[in-house]
C-alpha cells in the first residue's frame, strides 16, 4: 500500500522545484471560475506551544535522529511508516490512513519567515501573514477573505471560545464553541438588544451572527449537546459548518498544550495525548465534511519547532523549524514537501534547532491561490506583503 | 434628567474601571471623593486573602505527590488488566465488577477518577473562595490589582503538575507583595514551587554541577525565557539567546523541597547547591560572578530595576486599566513612578490614580468574562455559591477558564480576543440564567443606576424601564453595551 515517493536530494532538488515552480504557478494556472471556487472548503488547525515536528513525522532515516533525541525518540519500530524516509507518529494513525490514500502530506521542516523563540511574537507572526514582526496587525486569512468578496460570497467560521489572530481583520467572520445553552426562551430581549446595539461598533453584527450560527449548529447537532473536550464531536460541527449549502468556506480551530519543556514522553506520554487529539480533530473534521472531504484542503501548522536535541529534563525547548501536516480530498498526490535539512550538526540551525527549508507562507499562498483562486496580485501585496522570497509551491493542490 | 456633574462621571469611571462594578451603595461612597476612594485602598500589606481556610502550597504539593504516585500504580494495574488472560484472572474484586457489567480496566478508570476527585476539587474551591471574594470586597480596586499581577505571572491549571499549586502562588507569592517593590514581588514569583513545575524549572539542572555530571540531567530554559520575555525587559529589549540560556544556568538549583528533605522543607522553595552550574554568567552584558543561590537573585533585581522592565509593566498596567491602545503620556508617567521609586507598585498605583489620562478616556475596555461576571454579582448584591456550575463551567464557555490560561503569557487584554460572535451568545445565555436566579427585588431602573450611574444611557435606561419582569430587565442592564465595558 506505500506509494512510492521521490527520496529527498539533501542540497538542491526542493530549490530547484520551488524556483521553477514559482514561474510555473504564477503565470500557468488561469484563475478559478467563481462557482468551482465557492465549494472549495479550507481548514486551518493551528498548534499552539510549538509541537515538536521531530516527533510528529520522525525522520527515521536520518541517522542523527535516535541519538539526539535519546528516550523520546519515535524508533522505526514503533513509528508508522510514511514513505522510506519518514515515519508518523503512532497517535496519528487517521493521519497515516490518509497519506496512505493520498491524501495527507508532510512538509518536514517549515518555519515562519523570522527567527523567533517567543510563543506568543511567534504566534503573531504565523497569524499576521507578516514579513516580519509588528508589520501587520490583522490575519491573512482574513485579508484573502476581503481579496475575494465582493465578487463571491465566502465566509469563514472561527471554531472555539476565542477567534485568532488569523481571522481577525475587517472581514467579518462567524464563530461557534460547545457548551453554555442555559438562556431560555430570550426573544423578547433579542430584538431589544438588537435595538441597543445598533450604535455600537461591534456587538450589533456579533451579536446576530452568533445567533444565527447558533441556530444553525442546533439543527446540524440535532440539539445533541457537544463537550467541550469532545474534540471529534466539535471538529464534525466544523465540517458540518463547511459542508452545509451556503456555508462557510474557511474554518479555523486551534489546539493548545504542545510545549512539551518536560517529560514530553515518546509513544505515549503528554505529546502523544495531543497528538491523539489532533488526528481526533482531522478524523471529526473528514467526517463531518461528508462527500465535501474531496474538495476540501487541511492545514496543520505551529509557530515553530523545538531543539533537536532532547534536553535536561526528558523534553524539548523552544527550536526553529517543524513539521506542517496537509490532509484533505483535494491534495495532489506527492512526497514530501520541501528538503530536507538533515539533522547532522553542521546543519542545525545556531547548532540546535531544525534548520527551516520552507517558508510556511510558501505553503500559504499555494493553497489560497490554486485552492480558492484568491487573486495573485492581492496574495502579493495585501495578504502577504513582501513575500516575493516566499512563492507558492507547485502542484500542492 | 440634568446632565451629571464631574464627580458623578468619575465615580462612575472609578468603580468600574478601576474596580469590578459596584456591590449597591458603593458609587454613592465612591462619587464623594474618587480619587481617595481608590487611594484608602492601596495597602502596603498587600491585597485580601480570600475567605476560608485553604492548604497552603506545602500541603497541595503533598497531596500532589501522593496523587502521582498513584497514577503511577494505576498505570501499572491498567496495563495488567488490559493484557490477554486479565479478563479470567482470579482477582477476588472480579466477580463483584463482574455482577455490575464492569471490565477490570473501567473500573480501575473510576477507580482513577475517584482519587482525583479531591484535587479537582481544592481547584474548585480555590476559585469559588477567590470569586467570593471579588464579589464581596469594598476593596475592589485592591482586588483588581491583585487580578492584574496574578495574570501577569501567570501559572494555570492548563499544566495538571501546577494544577493545585495555583490557588497558593495567589495566595502566597502574588498577594502578600502587590504593594511592594517589584522586585520583590517578581523573587517571590519566579521562586515558588508553582511558577517552578508550571515552567519546568524544578528538575532544571546544571550539566557540570555535581549533580548534572553523576545523573546526566540537563538545563531547562524554560523559566529563564518567559521572565526575560513576559515578566520583566520584555521580547523587544534586545536580549539574546545566549542570555536567555546564561540565566538558565544561574538559575539552575532553584527547586522544591520533597518529603525526602526532611519534612519541614518538602513542598517549599529549595536552593539545591548540588544542582546549580558552577561559574560566573554574563546576561544582557552584565557579568554575574558565581554565588550560588545569589547569582540568579541579582539578576533578577538587575531585571526589575531595567528601563525595559518599567516600560513593559507600564504599558502592561495601561492597556489593562484604560485602553487596549493607551496615550503614550499615560505609559510615561507611569514609567517615571516605576524608575523613581524603585519599582515601588504603591507609588506606581497611586500614579496611576492620579494621571488625568486614566480617567478622560471614553469607556473602551471590553471586560474580560470573568470582570464581567464578577461585576454582575457585584451589581446584584450577590455572591457564587457553587465553583463549578456558577463559575467553572460558563466561564470556560464564555473562553476564560478560571487560573487555567492557555499559556504563560496569561488571558489577553485586547477586546478583539472576546468579541467573537458566539462568546457574545454565551455572555446572553448566562446573563438570562444568572438573572433568573439573582435578579435584586428593588426597581430595576434603581439597580441600573446603583450600576452605572451617570454611564447609563438613555436607551439602556428606556430598555430596562419597558422590560417585562425583573429577570429581564437585568439581563438587558448586564448585555447593555456600557456595562460590557468599563
Amino acid at each position: 500500500m506505500i506509494r512510492p515517493t521521490a527520496s529527498y536530494d539533501l542540497s538542491r532538488r526542493g530549490l530547484l522545484a520551488l524556483s521553477a515552480g514559482f514561474g510555473m504557478t504564477y503565470f500557468a494556472s488561469p484563475a478559478l471560475p467563481a462557482t468551482a471556487a465557492s465549494k472549495r472548503k479550507l481548514a486551518v488547525i493551528v498548534c499552539r506551544g510549538a509541537m515538536d515536528g521531530l516527533s510528529v513525522s520522525p525522520p527515521l532515516s536520518d541517522s542523527n535522529y535516535l541519538a539526539l533525541r535519546g528516550p523520546i525518540a519515535i524508533r522505526p519500530d514503533q513509528a508508522l511508516r510514511l514513505d522510506a524516509d519518514f515515519g508518523l507518529h503512532p497517535k496519528l494513525a487517521g493521519i497515516s490512513a490518509l497519506a496512505q490514500a493520498a491524501q495527507a502530506r508532510i512538509a518536514p521542516a517549515v518555519a515562519i519567515p523570522q527567527r523567533i523563540r517567543s510563543h506568543f511574537e511567534a504566534q503573531d507572526l504565523l497569524e499576521s501573514g507578516g514579513a516580519q514582526l509588528y508589520g501587520v496587525t490583522t490575519g491573512w486569512l482574513n485579508r484573502a477573505l476581503v481579496s475575494m468578496t465582493p465578487d463571491r460570497r465566502v465566509g469563514a467560521i472561527s471554531i472555539g471560545a476565542q477567534e485568532p489572530l488569523v481571522l481577525r481583520g475587517p472581514a467579518a467572520i462567524d464563530s461557534w464553541s460547545p457548551g453554555g445553552r442555559d438562556g431560555g426562551d430570550l426573544t423578547r430581549v433579542k430584538a431589544t438588544l438588537a435595538d441597543l446595539y445598533q450604535a455600537d461598533p461591534v456587538l450589533g453584527a456579533a451579536l446576530a451572527s452568533g445567533l444565527a450560527t447558533e441556530a444553525q449548529a442546533q439543527t446540524m447537532t440535532q440539539g445533541q449537546p457537544i463537550q467541550a473536550r469532545d474534540e471529534r464531536g466539535f471538529a464534525t460541527t466544523a465540517g458540518k459548518f463547511l459542508s452545509e449549502d451556503n456555508g462557510p468556506s474557511i474554518a479555523v480551530l486551534s489546539l493548545d498544550g504542545f510545549d512539551t519543556h518536560a517529560g514530553q514522553g515518546a509513544v505515549n506520554g503528554q505529546l502523544a495525548t495531543r497528538l491523539a487529539a489532533l488526528d481526533n480533530v482531522i478524523a471529526g473534521l473528514k467526517a463531518g465534511l461528508g462527500p465535501s472531504w474531496s474538495q476540501t484542503v487541511v492545514i496543520v501548522v505551529t509557530e515553530f519547532g523545538r531543539t533537536a536535541h532532547v534536553n535536561g529534563t526528558g523534553g524539548t525547548d523552544h527550536g526553529t523549524a517543524s513539521t506542517l501536516i496537509l490532509a484533505g480530498g483535494a491534495l495532489k498526490p506527492g512526497g514530501i514537501v520541501g528538503d530536507w535539512p538533515t539533522l547532522q550538526t553542521a546543519r542545525l540551525f545556531e547548532s540546535r534547532d531544525l534548520a527551516p527549508t520552507l517558508d510556511v507562507r510558501q505553503v500559504f499562498k499555494a493553497v489560497l491561490a490554486d485552492h480558492l483562486g484568491v487573486d495573485r496580485r492581492a496574495l502579493e501585496t495585501s495578504i502577504f506583503p513582501d513575500s516575493a522570497s516566499a512563492p507558492p509551491i507547485a502542484n500542492l493542490v | 434628567m440634568s446632565l451629571p456633574s464631574q464627580a458623578e462621571i468619575s465615580g462612575a469611571v472609578a468603580v468600574g474601571r478601576f474596580g469590578l462594578g459596584p456591590r449597591p451603595g458603593e458609587l454613592a461612597a465612591a462619587v464623594a471623593d474618587p480619587k481617595a476612594w481608590l487611594k484608602a485602598q492601596i495597602d502596603h500589606r498587600g491585597a485580601d486573602q480570600p475567605p476560608g481556610a485553604l492548604p497552603d502550597s506545602r500541603d497541595r504539593f503533598l497531596a500532589y505527590l501522593a496523587l502521582r504516585a498513584d497514577a503511577q500504580a494505576f498505570k501499572r494495574e491498567a496495563a495488567a488488566a488490559a493484557e490477554p488472560g486479565a479478563l479470567t484472572a482470579p482477582d477476588p474484586n472480579m466477580a463483584s465488577a463482574a455482577a455490575i457489567g464492569q471490565r477490570p480496566l473501567e473500573r480501575l478508570k473510576a477507580e482513577r477518577r475517584a482519587a482525583q476527585r479531591p484535587l479537582r476539587d481544592a481547584v474548585a474551591a480555590e476559585i469559588l473562595a477567590r470569586a467570593h471574594l471579588a464579589a464581596t470586597t469594598p476593596a475592589p480596586f485592591r482586588e483588581r490589582w491583585a487580578l492584574f499581577w496574578f495574570n501577569h505571572f501567570t501559572v494555570s491549571t492548563a499544566k495538571p503538575a501546577a494544577a493545585v499549586l495555583v490557588g497558593p502562588f495567589e495566595r502566597e507569592a502574588i498577594r502578600p507583595h502587590v504593594f511592594a517593590r517589584f522586585e520583590d514581588l517578581l523573587y517571590a514569583a519566579s521562586t515558588h514551587p508553582a511558577m517552578l513545575m508550571y515552567l519546568d524549572q524544578e528538575r532544571s539542572t546544571g550539566p557540570d554541577s555535581p549533580g548534572g555530571l553523576r545523573r546526566n540531567a540537563g538545563l531547562n530554559e524554560n523559566l529563564a525565557r518567559e521572565i526575560m520575555e513576559l515578566h520583566t525587559v520584555g521580547a523587544d529589549s534586545g536580549y539574546t539567546q545566549a542570555d536567555v540560556t546564561e540565566f538558565a544556568r544561574a538559575l539552575t538549583g532553584y527547586s522544591i523541597g520533597i518529603p525526602r528533605d526532611g519534612g519541614e522543607l518538602a513542598g517549599r522553595p529549595l536552593y539545591r547547591p548540588q544542582l546549580h552550574e558552577p561559574g560566573a554568567r554574563t546576561v544582557m552584558g552584565r557579568r554575574y560572578p558565581d554565588t550560588g543561590q545569589a547569582q540568579a537573585r541579582a539578576i533578577l533585581a538587575d531585571l526589575a530595576a531595567s528601563p525595559h522592565t518599567a516600560d513593559h509593566i507600564a504599558r502592561k498596567l495601561a492597556v489593562h486599566f484604560v485602553a487596549d491602545d493607551p496615550p503614550a503620556a499615560l505609559t510615561a508617567r507611569l514609567r517615571s513612578a516605576y524608575l523613581e521609586s524603585g519599582g515601588d507598585l504603591a507609588v506606581v498605583a497611586t500614579a496611576l490614580v492620579d494621571a488625568p489620562q486614566a480617567w478622560d478616556r471614553p469607556p473602551t475596555k471590553f471586560k474580560r468574562p470573568y470582570e464581567f461576571v464578577i461585576s454582575s454579582y457585584r451589581i446584584a448584591g450577590a455572591a457564587p455559591g457553587d465553583a463549578d456550575h456558577e463559575l467553572i463551567q460558563p466561564l470556560t464557555a464564555m473562553g476564560e477558564r478560571p487560573m487555567a490560561a492557555p499559556q504563560p503569557n496569561g488571558w489577553s487584554e485586547q477586546a478583539g480576543d472576546w468579541m467573537a460572535p458566539d462568546a457574545i451568545v454565551k455572555r446572553l445565555n448566562w446573563s438570562a440564567a444568572f438573572a433568573a436566579a439573582h435578579a435584586p427585588t428593588d426597581a430595576p431602573l434603581q439597580v441600573a443606576d446603583a450600576a452605572l450611574g451617570a454611564r447609563l444611557t438613555p436607551q439602556t435606561r428606556l430598555a430596562v424601564m419597558r422590560a417585562e419582569t425583573r429577570p429581564q430587565a437585568l439581563t438587558l442592564l448586564l448585555m447593555s453595551p456600557e456595562f460590557q465595558r468599563r
